[in-house]
């Protein structure tokens, strides 16, 4: 499997990660080096196994339905790059 | 000044307690060695609260009151755990100005235990990197030496490096780091250090800027075995805020030094001997299996036949979830904005901008192996061999009781070298990154020295919570180096 120009171009979509043309280049390379190098997984026979989403195996407890707040609007907005009347900022979105 | 070099936490502590030395005096001294270091172990300094808590802890002595484990004891914060009114960076521009308003609960353990923290250490950008080479706030420079004529500065291993190298330049008597793939063992081993992981679930990582959320676990990085106890100790807590921290009683990790090396089995992955080990390493390996044999352990020879699948796997496993959990830097909530006046433009933007170049990559590929028709191939393949590489592990410890192998492939290399091939860097994390997709308890330790006085460290792997066999086992690799 190769990633071609516009596998890297669709991906940084995805990843909303701006690229231009040197870094698609460089890119391509290395992710294709990169890809290259776990296909080696290929090998491994996994027809019976299931999948590991965790190696944390204890139950699960409920949290507490408490309403409990350690914070504030003020403080969770402080760190906003732009925020106005409690609320974060961003740029206007028409559709 | 007294000079507090080479001075371990233990000791500190009696000499506080016999009020023999403050800890002000104490904790000034490191903050004169950090002004004058020019490694950049540090990304900020807290000096001030340091001086602050140094104060409250000898208050807190003479009263012979409340005296807490670690109190008066200064540390190193790792810039990847958030700390409540101090700049926490990971490491990357994207959080260059991030305060956040909480403390992490590893933080607050170790200043609920009385810890004064100097600042906030230097790491890869978000953790990703083996050399701490990737962060936004520059390199970090291994304090040692190759004893060869003329040579370059070193690399202190990452991503904890800034932690490994304040604490083996003696700017902090200790220091945390994360661990997703090896982030504590190598630094520790490329600075001569002891560093722990614990088992996945130890310590909570509510606070702990995520990397790759099945993998990440804090844990000590300590000039001794016996300080690295200590810190866990107060590292390690139950946490209703993260949802995978163990309910399991936490041991008192200084019974290690009562534990009995004798009778047990030492296994010795015959896997590990990867291509490309330096031969140095080997003999200190074949050394340290000496060592074990001397004293009464058995040697046994086990056999984890996944283990060359194990770095592709992690390659796969951690981009992803880090693909996941860096998505939340948008450019809205926190943290660096490029402005634009479209909403996508701002978003693609921001993260061109605010993130390095090793962070991009990873973000890449884990983009790519959970999109549409490569999820099925790359990720769920990938969970599928980390299965089976956890399944080697249990039966390996159906025959021993821990696992012998160095640390790393290699020891401190120059800085700079590694930095055209992605995949030559991530080679340094083939033999921790097993443990870590099993969620394994390791610990590096200093065993020997290389040719040109470089340090070599030694893994000892254990059973899950089982960290009291492991710091036993480095226990006596550490005394016993000398004769090696």
């Amino acid at each position: 499997m190769s990633i071609d120009n516009k596998t890297v171009r669709k991906v940084s979509k995805l990843a909303k990660i701006r690229i231009n043309e040197q870094e698609e280049k460089k890119l391509i390379e290395e992710l294709n080096n990169i890809l290259g190098w776990v296909d080696e997984l290929k090998k491994v026979d996994t027809e019976k196994i299931e999948p590991m989403l965790s190696v944390f195996n204890e139950s699960m407890v409920m949290r507490r339905d408490e309403v409990f707040s350690e914070t504030s609007d003020e403080l969770v907005l402080k760190n906003a790059p732009e925020s106005k009347s409690g609320f974060f900022v961003v740029p206007k979105v028409v559709e | 000044m007294t000079d507090f070099k080479n001075l371990d936490i233990s000791t500190a502590k009696e000499c506080l307690l016999k009020k023999e030395f403050s800890s002000l005096e104490l904790t000034e001294f490191f903050i004169d060695r950090i002004k004058k270091s020019n490694l950049n172990c540090f990304i900020t300094n807290t000096f001030e609260n340091a001086i602050e808590m140094a104060k409250e802890s000898d208050k807190k002595i003479s009263r012979n009151r409340e005296i807490r484990d670690l109190e008066g004891i200064p540390i190193g914060m790792k810039d990847l755990f958030c700390t409540k009114g101090v700049r926490t960076t990971a490491g990357s521009k994207i959080l260059e100005n991030f305060v956040p308003f909480y403390e992490s609960t590893v933080s607050n353990n170790l200043i609920s235990d009385g810890a004064v923290i100097l600042g906030k250490t230097n790491m890869d950008e978000f953790a990703m990197g083996s050399a701490n080479t990737t962060s936004f706030f520059g390199n970090v420079i291994n304090p040692l030496k190759s004893s060869e004529e003329n040579t370059k500065d070193l690399v202190p291993g990452g991503s904890s490096g800034g932690s490994a190298s304040s604490v083996a330049a003696n700017l902090c008597m200790a220091a945390t780091g994360s661990d997703t793939g090896g982030s504590i063992r190598q630094p520790a081993s490329f600075c001569g250090l002891v560093g722990l992981k614990p088992t996945y679930g130890r310590c909570s990582r509510f606070g702990m800027i995520a990397f790759a959320s099945s993998l990440d676990q804090a844990g000590p990085i300590t000039k001794t075995v016996k300080d690295a106890a200590l810190m866990l100790q107060s590292m390690s807590s139950y946490d209703e805020k993260d949802s995978t921290s163990s309910r399991k009683p936490i041991p008192q990790y200084l019974d290690f030094l009562n534990f009995d090396i004798r009778g047990k089995k030492i296994g010795l992955p015959t896997e590990y001997k990867v291509e490309g080990l330096n031969s140095d390493i080997v003999k200190v390996w074949d050394d340290t299996i000496n060592l074990f044999k001397k004293n009464g352990a058995e040697i046994v020879n086990i056999s984890l036949p996944h283990t060359s699948f194990a770095l592709p796997t992690y390659y796969i496993i951690a981009p992803a979830e880090a693909s996941a959990n860096l998505a939340r830097y948008d450019g809205v909530k926190y943290g660096f904005r490029e402005n634009s006046d479209d909403l996508e433009d701002m978003y693609e933007l921001t993260r061109a901008k605010g993130f390095g170049d090793e962070v991009k990559r990873r973000l890449m590929i884990g983009t790519y192996v959970l999109s549409a028709g490569y999820y099925d191939a790359y990720y769920l393949k990938a969970l599928k061999v980390r299965q089976l590489i956890s399944d080697d592990f249990k039966s390996a410890f159906e025959k021993c009781d821990v696992i012998l192998t160095p640390t790393t492939p290699n020891v401190a290399f120059p800085i700079g070298e590694k930095q055209n091939d992605p995949i030559e860097m991530y080679l340094n994390d083939v033999l921790t990154v097993p443990a870590s997709l099993a969620g394994l308890p390791a610990i590096s330790v200093t065993a020997g020295k290389n040719s040109n006085n470089l340090p070599i460290g030694m893994q000892v792997i254990g059973r899950p919570f089982d960290e009291i066999s492991i710091l036993a086992a480095g226990k006596l690799i550490e005394e016993y180096r000398s004769f090696l």
